[in-house]
């Protein structure tokens, strides 16, 4: 399939992004990594009447460190995070999750602003973002806002980005030596979007404290597992009653169906999930 | 005939090598010519708008704002194509009672599956095409569909064809000695299981595609197209657009791939030949993703209830099945749609002694799209429905799943054998194949390490299949029945003035190594070096008739016949040789492209230079040497109606028994497909389609909803096998040369997916064997594996 004719901007500066993007003369589409888009425009899907191309906006390309915190620009490609220290040494979640999401000519395209931006309910970072209790900094021509994650998603491709917004960056909090993360997925393929996947970030574990448990890829989109963690936190990774409890309170989830997984099949693989992902969550950050 | 008329040892020895395939490098290169690589002059490019609805009644086409975009070339409705072709039906006369109406390239009245192609718009490019195709308004009154294939022969279901009685395409009952009472008897076990195998199909790497020339001047038609069988093409496009045979010519240059999905007549495609015709220019047509999906042939959607019984000893005394398949609204033109059901029949229980035998099929319509043969036509339906029955059977008994087949296998001395199902069986090697494969996988081994893993908790599974596959066919296949598919090949080899080779040959080429194989024939049996040697094939201009590939026949039909065709050759040469050295034929031979004697090997001539006698100084000639310098010889299988092959297949599976996950651990295939031509050739047919099996057992599925709306027909969520989750796959060969023909060459390129999901499937079993659960649907996804495991909570 073909996409239909748009018309096509490659801006130099976030402003004149920012400029072109609130014109109401023409609805302009951010192009990041292309690597949801292209495939949609050329299914029709999606039919943009302008594409604003981000990809030579240097400002938009940083890994920074800015005190306790990790500032990644929107169009970090998952590859840079992937061979950054700075990401080794302070996000650790990254270093387990990233090697699962597509395959290796993907993540040399696909970025984390056009992840964050698109809000797919089968990817990862919306997940990782959430269990991280990361930030997401957005701008317009004319303010700033900075969202945290558990409020940036609220549905299937949809997120509380304006039209005239861009992700600028995403914040996320350095790890330091008592954080505990745990990341599992089931793909049916390597690098295919997961049947049911789950990220953990924990303060600590014996006692788990700051759990944050958070499914991806069962429900309309990133989906935090409140009652779960309240039922572990505070409890030993060894209590069988608390595990129990904690797994039971996964039936409340909204589960959506898909051709390959009913809604049972769903919780039944959340709780696999979530269980191998805390028994990897007591082995120590690397 | 009998042994093979040539040593196969001599310098230029290139049979039983593996060779390099010498257009390897161009195509790596990306120096290949597909048919998207064409561009002509005044070409212009076609899209189709297809039916979004599994069954409905079209009331009006509406295209006049399609027609108003800049750039389309033209719209045509169905009657604006279906005027100029003549009517194709699908039936063979040997399949009796067969029945499918009448087709024509575009919907007219009605659309009978969901992207059946209803209107084409021929643009000055894909991409302005697609734009008028979203304005074209059809206004559809939805009829009921008719999806699931065992309610579609009951009464009261809608019909799709109201002018026949039923839903029924073919019905066909094999009966041999008395099943019912030979399941009688104390000392017999019987079983019975149900088998749902899911519909796939063949996702080449190349879609369809074609361009068709015409020029109004001498009223030819030029098909370029991605397929296999340009000389059948040929005859199907001239009966249908009724132009002279010769007025039509079927070009294949390089292919991406087929696998039986580019043997078909295509409405879309035929389209596209009457659209150059009444446009007078060439038009494209590629197909893209979702059209591959949705109107690429599907295949294997069947329904099989099977019941074996055995006596206290393991020996099968009767085996009975009844089997239902849906083929979509018609059946395929010319192949038919039948012929995947009647192999089933055929050849299921194949390698076995089995002589009381009842099997039942029913092929239905139903409102999805059209299904036909791809890769081992029927073959993994046979072979995994007997060999599950065997191995669940052989546990219910007490027996290794080895044992039972020993004790079944048709002996390798015992041949030629006539089975069941009236199938003449030669010169087949279970036994010898099973042993190797029992040796090669470790098989004690594994099962003791089976039994601690399941201590460990730890589900691992072993399954074998044995199996045959039909290859070299005569043409007892299609052309009994009146299609216009050839079963034999010819080659004309030449030599020029340089002294090199050139072979033309009717067999065909999509990635398998087809002319590798015809030039490693070519340059032993003649005698020059490899490089000498130029092969052409599918273009029905330069090459003699014949039928192309299907059925595993290309190395063993067309290479046949390039072996005649070298020999002949060579005795002209030496004929030639001996005139002008002045001795006799019989005293020389030609060795690396120099004619020598026989009696010391010395060097007499070069054929270069005799070429350049032959065509410039033809005056140093005696004048009754007349060479010719080509030749030109057929073959077909004569003494057998197909000349089967077998082999021997395991998996060792592990199942996550959390998530209804497999994992294929190992993969072994001893295979016996006669003379191996180029060892390494035939492993990469052997390891493809073993990995298109699995695709089979554990991924692909082209899932509907039950208004037959297609789920998935994405590359995204379509699954085909990956490099990352295939196992290693050991090959090992038993080579059993046919006595059919001098080569001595079987098929091999179908038997890794026609046994592959049997092994599979027994080895998934196996592992799940002690949680006494069982699955046997095909594919075995981790949701199918979970509802057999907690069948009460999901
Ligand atoms: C074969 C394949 C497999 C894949 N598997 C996975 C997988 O397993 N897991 C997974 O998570 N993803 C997967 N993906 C998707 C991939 O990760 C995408 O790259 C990603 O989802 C989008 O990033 P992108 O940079 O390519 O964005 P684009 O495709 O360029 O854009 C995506 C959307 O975000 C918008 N956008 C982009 N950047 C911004 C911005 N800065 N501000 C505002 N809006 C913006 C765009 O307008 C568009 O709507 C896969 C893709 C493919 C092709």
């Amino acid at each position: 399939m073909k996409a239909p004719d748009f018309q096509y901007q490659c801006p130099r500066t976030l402003n004149d992004a920012l400029v072109q993007l609130s014109s109401d003369d023409v609805e302009c589409q951010p192009l990041a990594g292309g690597q949801s888009l292209m495939p949609m425009m050329n299914l029709r899907l999606a039919q943009p009447e302008m594409l604003l191309d981000l990809n030579n906006i240097a400002e938009l390309s940083f890994i920074r460190e800015a005190g306790s915190h990790i500032e990644i620009g929107a169009m970090v490609r998952y590859a840079t995070l992937l061979e950054s220290k700075l990401i080794h040494h302070h996000i650790p979640l990254f270093v387990q999750a990233l090697p699962h999401i597509a395959h290796a000519a993907i993540r040399n395209r696909g970025t984390i602003g056009g992840s964050v931006a698109l809000a797919d309910p089968a990817a990862e970072m919306p997940a990782l973002l959430k269990a991280l209790d990361a930030t997401i900094e957005v701008v317009s021509k004319s303010s700033t806002r900075t969202i945290s994650a558990d409020d940036f998603f609220l549905g299937t491709y949809e997120t509380a980005l304006r039209s005239d917004e861009l992700v600028h960056s995403i914040k996320v909090p350095v790890a330091i030596s008592e954080h505990r993360y745990g990341f599992y997925e089931l793909a049916r393929r390597h690098g295919d979007y997961a049947l049911a996947g789950v990220a953990i970030g924990a303060h600590s574990v014996e006692p788990y404290t700051n759990l944050r448990i958070v499914f991806f890829s069962i429900s309309d989109c990133a989906v935090r597992a409140v009652e779960a963690e309240d039922a572990l936190n505070g409890k030993l990774s060894n209590d069988s009653t608390a595990l129990g409890n904690a797994l039971e309170t996964l039936s409340k989830l909204n589960y959506y169906e898909d051709a390959n997984a009913s809604s049972a099949t769903k919780n039944h693989l959340a709780r696999v999930v979530m269980q191998r992902a805390l028994s990897k969550l007591s082995t120590a950050v690397s | 005939m009998s042994g093979p008329l040539h040593k196969f040892d001599r310098p230029n020895s290139y049979i039983g090598r593996s060779v390099v395939r010498p257009d390897a490098k161009r195509l790596v290169e990306g120096q290949g010519n597909y048919v998207d690589d064409l561009q002509l002059p005044r070409m212009v490019h076609a899209a189709f708008v297809r039916s979004p609805y599994a069954h409905a009644k079209i009331i009006s086409i509406d295209t006049s704002n399609a027609k108003s975009v800049t750039g389309v070339v033209a719209v045509f409705v169905g009657n604006d194509i279906n005027s100029q072709v003549k009517p194709w039906t699908a039936t063979l006369t040997h399949l009796k009672g067969m029945r499918s109406p009448p087709q024509l390239p575009l919907a007219d009245a009605v659309a009978r599956w969901q992207g059946e192609p209803i209107v084409m718009v021929v643009a000055q490019s894909r991409a302005i095409a697609e734009d008028a195709c979203e304005l074209v308004e059809i206004e559809f009154e939805p009829l009921e569909p008719v999806c699931n294939t065992e309610i579609a022969a009951q009464r009261g279901t809608p019909l799709i064809h109201p002018e026949l009685d039923s839903n029924v395409a073919w019905e066909r009952e094999v009966v041999a000695g008395d099943a019912d009472t030979a399941m009688q008897g104390s000392d017999i076990t019987t079983l019975e299981r149900t088998f749902h195998f899911g519909r796939h199909t063949g996702v080449t790497l190349e879609s369809r595609s074609v361009v068709t020339e015409f020029n109004k001047s001498d009223d030819t038609l030029v098909f370029h197209y991605s397929g296999q069988a340009p000389h059948m093409m040929q005859a199907v496009l001239s009966k249908h657009l009724q132009l002279p045979e010769e007025n039509v010519r079927v070009v294949a240059r390089d292919v991406g791939g087929s696998f039986g999905i580019k043997i078909h007549t295509y409405g879309d495609e035929i389209a596209t030949a009457v659209a150059a015709r009444l446009l007078c220019r060439p038009v494209k047509f590629i197909a893209d993703r979702l059209e591959s999906f949705s109107s690429d042939i599907h295949a294997r959607e069947h329904r099989v209830h099977g019941k074996i019984a055995v006596n206290k000893n393991g020996e099968i005394v009767a085996l009975t099945f009844d089997d239902v398949t849906g083929i979509g609204p018609y059946s395929m033109y010319p192949r038919t749609s039948a012929i995947e059901c009647n192999q089933i029949l055929n050849l299921t229980g194949a390698p076995y002694k089995i002589e009381n035998y009842y099997a039942k099929g029913t092929v239905v319509f139903q409102n999805k799209n059209m299904m036909c043969q791809y890769r081992a036509v029927g073959h993994p339906v046979a072979m995994a429905v007997c060999d599950s029955l065997i191995e669940d059977v052989a546990h219910e008994i007490n027996m290794d799943v080895v044992d039972i087949r020993r004790r079944n296998l048709i002996a390798d001395d015992a041949y030629p054998v006539t089975s069941a199902t009236g199938m003449k069986f030669n010169e087949l090697s279970h036994h010898q194949s099973l042993d190797s494969l029992i040796a090669m996988m470790n098989y004690d081994q594994l099962r003791n390490d089976q039994k601690s893993d399941r201590a460990a908790g730890i589900y691992r599974g072993i399954g074998l299949v044995s199996m045959v596959e039909v290859t070299n066919p005569s043409p007892m296949f299609y052309g009994v029945g009146g299609a216009p598919i050839a079963a034999q090949d010819g080659a004309s080899i030449r030599l020029d003035a340089a002294g090199a080779l050139h072979v033309s040959c009717s067999v065909t080429e999509q990635g398998q190594g087809t002319n590798t194989i015809l030039a490693q024939i070519a340059a032993e049996v003649f005698g020059v070096d490899i490089d000498r040697v130029k092969v052409t094939t599918g273009d029905t201009a330069n090459v003699p008739y014949g039928g192309g590939t299907w059925a595993s026949r290309g190395a063993g039909i067309g290479g046949e016949s390039v072996l005649l065709a070298a020999k002949a050759l060579k005795d002209q040469v030496l004929d030639v040789a001996a005139s002008i050295l002045q001795t006799s034929a019989d005293s020389l031979d030609i060795d690396a492209g120099t004619v020598i004697n026989i009696a010391d090997g010395a060097e007499r001539m070069d054929l270069g230079e005799l070429g350049k006698i032959v065509y410039y100084r033809a005056n140093e000639l005696p004048p009754d040497i007349k060479p010719e310098l080509i030749a030109t010889r057929h073959y077909r299988v004569t003494d057998y109606p197909f000349v089967f092959t077998n082999s021997a297949m395991a998996a060792h599976v592990e199942v996550d028994v959390e998530t209804g996950f497999v994992k294929v651990l190992d993969f072994w295939v001893v295979e016996d497909c006669g003379r191996v031509i180029n060892p390494k050739l035939v492993d990469e047919q052997i390891r493809g389609g073993v990995v298109q099996g699995i695709g089979g057992a554990l991924y692909e599925e082209c899932l509907y909803d039950d208004d037959g709306q297609l789920l998935n027909a994405t590359m995204a969520d379509y699954l085909v096998p990956m490099a990352a989750e295939m196992p290693d796959i050991h090959i090992l060969h038993v080579e059993t040369p046919t006595t059919t023909s001098n080569l001595g060459a079987k098929g091999a390129g179908e038997a890794g997916t026609g046994g592959a999901p049997a092994a599979i499937l027994n080895a998934v079993n196996d592992a799940l064997r002690p949680l006494d659960t069982a699955i046997h649907q095909m594919p075995m996804t981790p949701e199918r594996i979970l509802k057999a495991l907690y069948p009460d909570k999901l």
